[in-house]
């Protein structure tokens, strides 16, 4: 029987946390199995081969591309600098002369004779990996980065924009449907991941920015908060590498919803603590959801790592829908509403729309009883 | 014909197996020779499995077909293999795949003059079933050094080069080829194999391609796909794409090596088979046809107008995961004009933003369902216009004009989607698929294509037109069978005149006389801005005799009546005196009143 999909993002209050730190390429890893290391430390270095820059030599000079190399000073290996000539064509008399520059620093790697073109590999660029967790570097893979293990509290969230951040967290508001003004915030907010309610007004959002916060996580923005913040509407869901003032996490969705209490008071109990952040989502297949990972202290008891490792969570919990799951409708006309299940009839029933699906009934918060499709139902997880 | 393995004669095939592998969902069906001819007996699907833990696709393929063995209690299955051929314990005469799993065939193409061959090229590679991720050329507006990020970025399965008509340009071809080389594109599958080129360009630039980036990628040639500019030749650059998949691409993908062992032809890729089916059921109905398939993330469209195919995708335009970009794309006032009531334009974003980030919710009530099918109709009309740009005469090739064209200001280069001669719709994919009323599929399908003069529509009730299209390659009398029995639901035929006019003014006077006692003779009038539901069932037909007035055009000219043999469906017969172009009234509560008006005349329920 299909079964209803239930996004069921993952929210918990102490789990290990594994994530793998690895380099784009064959480098150097910088740091030792057992390592307790912060954010921001260096795990992993490496040289990436630099690009190729191409550029049309034999028009440049004039000429056919058969006579190029001849006429060239310097070789495929050579190293050349910029600005540095590399061949030049005398006219008549010495009038008319033409030359032809390296236009970066580099080695020739390929002179074209047909096309007349040369190719300059440009230097090579470090890359770095951060550790983007506090915690212990659980196994190196050699040349290739490390697996970094933390004990912590991790929430993942439904939308976010921005990328990799860390900060203390910071909490703004007191109630999971209290929404952030500017007078929630102030200067030593910097550098803090503040957590708010139920949404937050346009120029709260600009006065976390003018402070520099690190990041925000609320329940709900508007589509137009959204546009604002970003600059321009996100068509397709694939989010991480904006270019905005800092990281944004939504964990409810769109419009004015209050933060999940649960979600709320495991932020609210970690108040202060360091956390790190990342806005990246994808909504296609092998979907990625934003996260926010608040290690507790640095793993050290190995049995317990055991019993915890097999709760880890990169992947959604396949909780299913049984009579007494708490939920929460995902859709108009009940969105962002919670409640109970109280049945699940076999049978397909029809809706409002004249279509025939499979439902629940639900008990809402305030006692009604009301029949949702199992597609609209969100199960939260305790 | 395709290849065959596996099998002696496929023309005394009885019993066969189709699967679908898509990104999802693998679907099976199973088809037989019954003594009323072809028929799809059942139809079994199952997650498809080309991702750890499984990283195999025909796990998926037997799970989908062991549920047909469960919903016939037949046996298919022996050892992990499917039986083929038959045996006396069961299996099948033939086993059929085909696979868009992994995202499908993801192409890169380049050109030297984008809208000619670069144009050509994306014609090429959309025809034999690929997505083209970029369109590079060397009038693109890009920089060298943006063209060679762009590649990097992409990470194409497979690149086709086209520019240069024979005789033509070398030297663009060669900075191309320069781009190529700089950019050093790795494929996405596969590490260790080398990216596959096609080189489709003028031939005198072959050799100079070739000493340029040989040594980098896996290049083969093939002939000269724009020879002279007034005429394309894609069949041979389509059908490298096509072995280069299966060669290539396919044999990367997790557990392929064993499923091309299994099927008894090659594996096509899915939108290709789709295009088939769509080919041969213009041919068999002798129509020019239009056919969509609309996803939540992408929207194909395929056509076949005087024979001549043209397939396109609108990758970023769909239900879910793309809904928010139809917003982007279209506007909100765009989709706001089909609601029959009023929505705060905040609102309808926010919607569609929690559609996007929780893709798998359904519509509950009435405003969401209109929402959702206000949502289709835009992405319908936008990926119809995307496709109508490129399904079209080639740009460029000088026209022989008498002096009555000169004032048309033609310049080549026109679309070859002529809505008066579409003689058939046929609309796949979930919203219209699944619609809880088929006239609301109708009607989402005329709204958005504005289909003009006489035009059948149909929906694909569960979307087996691909397993058909591979089908068609070697049994193509079974899949015209099956398609024309169990996959289409006829849902009627659209009666629209041409022209506009002020709302009340008179726009035909229609006769239909439905034949072998389908029912009573009927007549009437129409006047400008209604929409009129004649019952006439499937299977069933009619005489039609439209009298438009002077401004109207139902085919043969303004003003000028036809008579034709019209055939029923599940909505009947639609008149539709809304005009063409259809145009809505700005103001909100004279469109509210019309929208409910045309709504109340399919019987959908009142909001």
């Amino acid at each position: 029987m299909p079964t209803a999909y239930t996004p069921g993002l993952r929210i918990t209050e102490d789990t290990i946390v594994e994530r793998e730190r690895r380099l784009p390429i064959k480098g150097e890893v910088l740091v030792e199995a057992g390592a307790v290391v912060e954010p921001e430390t260096v795990v992993a270095r490496c040289l990436l081969e630099g690009d190729i820059h191409s550029f049309k030599a034999a028009e440049q000079l004039g000429i056919s591309s058969s006579e190029l190399s001849g006429l060239l000073k310097k070789r495929v290996g050579d190293k050349v600098e910029k600005g540095e000539l590399l061949a030049e064509v005398k006219g008549f008399f010495g009038l008319f002369r033409s030359e032809c520059r390296a236009p970066v620093a580099g080695t020739i790697e390929h002179i074209g004779t047909t096309s007349g073109y040369i190719g300059i590999r440009q230097s090579p660029r470090p890359i770095e990996v951060l550790a983007y967790l506090r915690g212990e570097v659980a196994e190196v893979l050699p040349e290739e980065g490390v697996m970094m293990k933390a004990r912590a509290a991790f929430i993942q969230g439904i939308f976010g924009v921005g990328g990799e951040r860390y900060g203390r967290m910071k909490m703004a508001c007191d109630r999971p449907d209290e929404s952030l003004t500017e007078d929630h915030l102030s200067e030593e907010m910097r550098g803090a991941i503040i957590v708010c309610g139920s949404g937050a007004s346009s120029a709260a959002l600009e006065e976390a920015a003018r402070i520099g916060v690190a990041g925000l996580i609320v329940g709900a923005l508007s589509d137009e908060q959204l546009r604002g913040f970003v600059g321009y509407d996100i068509g397709v869901a694939i989010t991480g590498q904006e270019q905005v003032p800092f990281t944004l996490i939504l964990t409810e969705g769109f419009g004015e919803i209050p933060m999940a209490e649960r979600t709320f008071r495991i932020l609210q109990s970690l108040e202060g603590k360091a956390a790190s952040i990342n806005g990246a989502t994808q909504i296609r297949a092998g979907v990625i959801r934003p996260e926010i990972i608040i290690p507790r202290e640095a793993v050290d008891a190995a049995g317990e790592e055991g019993s915890l490792t097999g709760a880890v969570a990169d992947k959604a919990g396949s909780t299913e829908l049984a009579p007494g799951v708490k939920v929460r409708m995902i859709r108009e006309p009940y969105f962002g509403g919670l409640g109970e299940v109280t049945a699940l009839p076999a049978e397909l029933q029809t809706v409002e729309t004249g279509a025939k699906v499979r439902v629940a009934v639900i008990q809402t918060e305030d006692g009604q009883e009301i029949t949702v499709p199992r597609a609209n139902l969100e199960i939260i997880q305790e | 014909m395709a290849d065959t393995r596996n099998i002696q004669n496929p023309a005394n095939s009885r019993t066969i197996l189709a699967t679908d592998c898509g990104s999802t969902t693998t679907k099976a069906i199973l088809i037989e020779r019954t003594a009323e001819g072809w028929r799809l007996i059942a139809r079994g699907e199952a997650p498809t499995t080309v991702e750890a833990p499984f990283d195999d696709v025909t796990v998926g393929v037997l799970n989908a077909i062991s549920e047909l063995e469960d919903l016939t209690g037949r046996h298919f299955l022996t050892d992990g293999h499917i039986m083929v051929p038959a045996e006396p314990a069961g299996g099948a005469d033939l086993y059929l795949s085909t696979s868009s799993a992994g995202g499908g065939l993801q192409m890169l193409v380049t050109g030297v003059v984008k809208t000619m061959t670069a144009e050509s090229a994306q014609r090429a590679a959309l025809g034999a079933g690929a997505i083209v991720i970029d369109v590079l050329s060397v009038d693109d507006g890009r920089a060298l050094h943006e063209r060679v990020e762009r590649i990097r970025a992409l990470r194409p399965d497979m690149v086709l080069m086209s520019g240069g008509t024979e005789g033509g340009t070398t030297s663009h071809l060669l900075d191309m080829a320069e781009t190529l080389r700089a950019a050093a594109p790795r494929p996405r599958l596969g590490r260790d194999f080398r990216l596959p080129v096609i080189y489709a360009g003028n031939s005198a630039a072959r050799e100079g391609v070739g000493e340029v980036i040989a040594d980098k990628v896996a290049l083969t040639h093939v002939d000269n796909l724009r020879p002279i500019l007034e005429q394309e030749n894609l069949g041979p650059a389509r059908e490298e794409i096509h072995n280069l998949f299966l060669e290539h691409v396919m044999a990367q993908a997790p557990g392929y090596d064993k499923l091309l062992k299994w099927t008894s032809a090659d594996i096509m890729p899915t939108p290709m088979a789709v295009g088939e089916m769509v080919r041969a059921a213009a041919r068999a109905n002798n129509s020019n046809v239009v056919a969509v398939d609309i996803g939540g993330a992408t929207t194909d469209v395929f056509s076949v107008f005087n024979e001549t195919f043209n397939r396109t995708v609108s990758a970023n335009l769909g239900l879910s995961y793309s809904i928010s970009n139809v917003l982007a794309e279209a506007g909100a006032e765009n989709i706001l004009r089909w609601l029959p009531f009023e929505l705060a334009e905040q609102h309808l974003r926010d919607r569609l933003r929690n559609k996007m980030i929780r893709p798998t919710t359904i519509p509950q009530t009435l405003e969401e369902l209109y929402l959702e099918q206000a949502v289709a109709r835009e992405a319908l009309r936008l990926a119809f216009a995307h496709h109508s740009m490129l399904a079209a005469k080639l740009k460029g090739v000088q026209q022989i004009r008498t002096i009555a064209d000169t004032f048309a200001q033609a310049l080549g280069g026109e679309s070859l989607i002529d809505l008066m001669n579409l003689e058939l719709i046929i609309g796949s994919g979930g919203v219209l698929s699944h619609a809880p009323l088929r006239e609301q599929a109708a009607l989402m399908m005329i709204d958005a294509f504005q289909p003009q003069g006489i035009t059948r529509l149909a929906v694909d009730s569960i979307f087996m037109m691909p397993q058909l299209g591979v089908l068609a390659s070697v049994q193509p009398e079974a899949a015209r069978e099956v398609f024309e029995r169990d996959c289409l639901i006829w849902l009627g035929t659209v009666v629209a005149p041409a022209g506009t006019a002020r709302e009340g003014d008179n726009v035909m006077r229609y006769t239909l006389q439905p034949e072998n006692g389908a029912g009573e003779e009927k007549q009437g009038e129409l006047s400008f801005g209604e929409l009129r539901r004649l019952p006439l069932d499937i299977g069933k037909t009619a005489l039609l005799r439209v009298e438009p007035t002077r401004r109207f055009n139902i085919g043969p000219g303004p003003g000028r009546s036809l008579e034709t043999r019209i055939t029923g469906g599940v909505a009947g017969v639609i008149l539709d005196a809304r005009g063409r172009p259809l145009s809505l009234p700005p103001e909100n509560q004279q469109r509210y009143r019309l929208l409910k008006q045309w709504m109340t005349e399919l019987g959908f329920p009142p909001v």
